[in-house]
């Protein structure tokens, strides 16, 4: 028990982040074996709830293979399971194709929908099919401004520009003068969002790369260009996990002094905090987008509650550096942080 | 498959004398073409290194110089088989996840099995070869165009990528198999990098010239070489004069696929852990660096050497624009613009190349 308690405090400050927006955790409040014994059970398979077996469907505007995606995924499966609720999921990173995805849930008459607005616009029509075909849906990740407007119940995400705020303020904190954002998908508003966000907070001098999400080597070697063009630039802010153990690589054979922070995480960001090569790390805690999602659309259905008042749900920013990232390693391999 | 084989074989014997005169032809016709394809790549080459160098500052360094060759490397190691595909006649759109689908066997063969990962590289050279061969194979079998073989490869690839990384793993990137055992040895074939003088050479460059000098020794040495140019030129022909087309076309995609073992160890070393969305799009680079090097659309001719200046354009371009601080609103229209003036350079000098000749 006593241990029990003492890795608690440990993990106290990040348990307190997940729990305290986790609604299904309120009850809970300990620590990593709890947390783990809890997975499991979840994992396991056994619904907390007698409710009805309602199916609830999430389309996002993922690609094939996100890594991000795939933990909103898990987090969604976890409380569907809890919930009792038949989880199925589509995701196409074309807008329109996102939309017939949309549609064929809707025509399958699902009870329940999760969307995400990555282009609201191409979106906008087929929510509003939803609404009157009578089925609740619930908006995720980005799409904050359009969700309300087009009678979505709330809006679950991160505002990408706080998001980058918090960057440009961590870097200001950390005296860095020059930074490099470095985009790995062209066009992606998010993405613009979150260097925008930076360039707004941050006192020194912010600039965009864009390289080739797709392929590491020409991401490695683009930043390696970028620090050997610019030695002065003094940090590199990378928009996706994957891509910050890359950057620590071009930055070391571009022999630049430069501190690599990174948009989310994942397990190889948790190990490198950990070692130092990496600075900070800003989560929007993408667990929390699924299972929270799939949670409320059961409590409306349930208790006709609504969490936000219409205004979104924040699930992030949260800054992460090396004093949390050792009891966050376990959870990034685990798929869920 | 080995009756399909018999007819071509057979007749090869005994026309040996006229199979013999028509591949001296070959030979001699390649060879009159063989200086044109470098040629007017290399002009496009210079034209490309000589703008960097006055509009971006650090490009000349030794440093930067490096880092512009990696990125050829990593492009040119493919490049180099799918040029000779393309000699050969035939297109291969897998080859872009391919190279991930062989860093993924490896990883996940290792790190499952707690094998040493040298043995994940081996299990991973022979599965990415049958790959290569299944292409040939269902190519020469069936008499599909190679568009369309190669298209649904490409799909089954990305889907059996994602598929089993997400079964094995339970997420969409692999483990990371660093501290197992083979690994440093391993990452010191495929990823390591030498310093020589105060300029850093990456690995990939070693097997990058390695490739291109064993494929234009092959092309203008061997009778293989022979056969690449004749069942690109005419498989017909070829056929009607004992070239065993089916072997030689087989042999083409499993050369590709051999490189695109050495690529996906590279990303795999390189980077521990692999993504298994990665390398869709690819395909077309290794396309265009060897269409950018004169390897014709339509089979028949080019050269490996092309290929390597091809992706060496490539590099120059897609780094040059780094290197010169330019908007990078406007990366891809550069990038679409640099290639294709390299392109038509290179056209406007074969062509006054051959009639001068």
């Amino acid at each position: 028990m006593a241990r029990v308690r003492r890795r608690g405090r440990l993990v106290g400050a990040v348990l307190a982040a997940v729990l305290g927006v986790s609604l299904a955790g309120c009850s809970s409040t300990g620590g990593l074996r709890a947390e783990q014994e809890r997975a499991a059970k979840s994992a396991g398979g056994k619904a907390a709830v007698n409710t009805p077996r309602w199916t609830f469907a999430m389309v996002t505007h993922s690609g094939d293979g996100d890594t991000f995606w795939d933990i909103v995924q898990n987090g969604a499966q976890q409380a569907a399971v809890k919930d009792n609720i038949k989880f199925v999921y589509g995701h196409d990173k074309e807008a329109q194709r996102q939309s017939q995805l949309v549609q064929s849930y809707i025509d399958q008459k699902v009870d329940g929908l999760i969307v995400s607005l990555a282009k609201p616009s191409a979106m906008k029509d087929v929510i509003a099919k939803a609404e009157k075909a009578g089925i609740p849906v619930i908006t995720v990740n980005s799409g904050a401004e359009a969700s309300k407007a087009f009678g979505a119940l709330s809006h679950i995400g991160q505002d990408e520009t706080v998001a980058g705020e918090a960057v440009g303020e961590e870097l200001n904190k950390r005296g860095r003068k020059k930074a490099l954002c470095v985009l790995h998908e062209q066009g992606n508003v998010g993405h613009e969002q979150r260097c925008d966000g930076a360039e707004k907070t941050f006192k020194g001098d912010l600039q965009k790369l864009y390289v080739e999400g797709t392929n590491m080597p020409d991401v490695q070697s683009s930043i390696e260009s970028k620090l050997q063009a610019d030695s002065s630039i003094d940090a590199v802010v990378t928009l996706g996990a994957p891509f910050a153990p890359t950057a620590v690589k071009a930055k070391e054979q571009a022999g630049s002094k430069a501190e690599i922070d990174t948009f989310d995480l994942n397990a190889q960001v948790a190990t490198g905090l950990k070692d130092g090569s990496l600075g900070f790390a800003v989560d929007q805690q993408p667990y929390l987008q699924g299972y929270e999602a799939v949670d409320l659309l059961w409590l409306y259905k349930y208790n006709s509650d609504v969490l936000g008042g219409g205004k979104p749900v924040l699930t992030g920013p949260q800054v992460i550096t090396k004093k949390d990232a050792a009891a966050l390693q376990d959870y990034t391999k685990r798929g869920t942080r | 498959m080995s009756h399909t084989d018999a007819p071509p074989l057979g007749p090869a014997g005994p026309p040996a004398k006229s199979a013999g005169d028509e591949r001296l032809l070959h030979r001699s016709l390649a060879r009159r073409l063989m200086g044109r394809p470098e040629l007017g790549s290399v002009v496009g080459a210079a034209a490309v290194f000589v703008f960097f160098s006055i509009v971006a500052e650090p490009f000349l360094r030794a440093s930067s110089l490096s880092t512009v060759l990696y990125a050829s490397s990593t492009i040119g190691i493919m490049a180099v088989p799918v040029a000779l595909l393309m000699i050969g006649g035939e297109f291969d759109l897998s080859a872009g996840v391919m190279v991930v689908s062989s860093a993924l066997i490896s990883s996940m063969f290792s790190y499952q099995m707690t094998a040493d990962t040298w043995v994940g590289v081996g299990v991973s050279l022979l599965v990415t070869l049958a790959i290569g061969a299944f292409n040939g194979l269902l190519l020469t079998r069936t008499k599909l165009p190679s568009f369309i073989i190669t298209l649904g490869t490409f799909f089954m690839l990305t889907g059996l990528n994602l598929g089993f990384t997400k079964l094995i793993d339970g997420t969409v990137s692999t483990k990371s198999i660093a501290d197992m055992e083979g690994f440093e040895s391993a990452r010191k074939v495929f990823a390591s990098h030498l310093t020589i003088g105060s300029v850093d050479i990456q690995i990939t460059i070693l097997w990058w010239l390695v490739l291109v000098a064993v494929a234009t020794w092959v092309l203008l040495r061997t009778r293989v070489g022979n056969w690449i140019f004749a069942v690109g030129g005419n498989a017909d022909a070829a056929r009607a004069v004992g070239v065993p087309v089916t072997k030689t076309k087989i042999g083409l995609y499993m050369g590709v696929a051999f490189a695109a073992w050495v690529s996906g160890q590279h990303l795999l070393f390189s980077y521990d852990a692999i993504q298994s969305g990665d390398g869709v799009g690819n395909e077309f680079l290794y396309i265009i660096a060897a269409a950018v090097g004169g390897c014709l659309m339509t089979g028949g001719f080019g050269s490996a050497i092309g290929a390597a200046v091809g992706a060496f354009i490539f590099g120059m371009a897609s780094k040059g624009i780094v290197y010169a601080q330019w908007n990078p609103d406007w990366y891809k229209f550069f990038l679409g613009a640099m290639l294709l003036l390299a392109t038509l350079l290179n056209a406007w000098v074969r062509k006054r190349a051959e009639e001068k000749a």
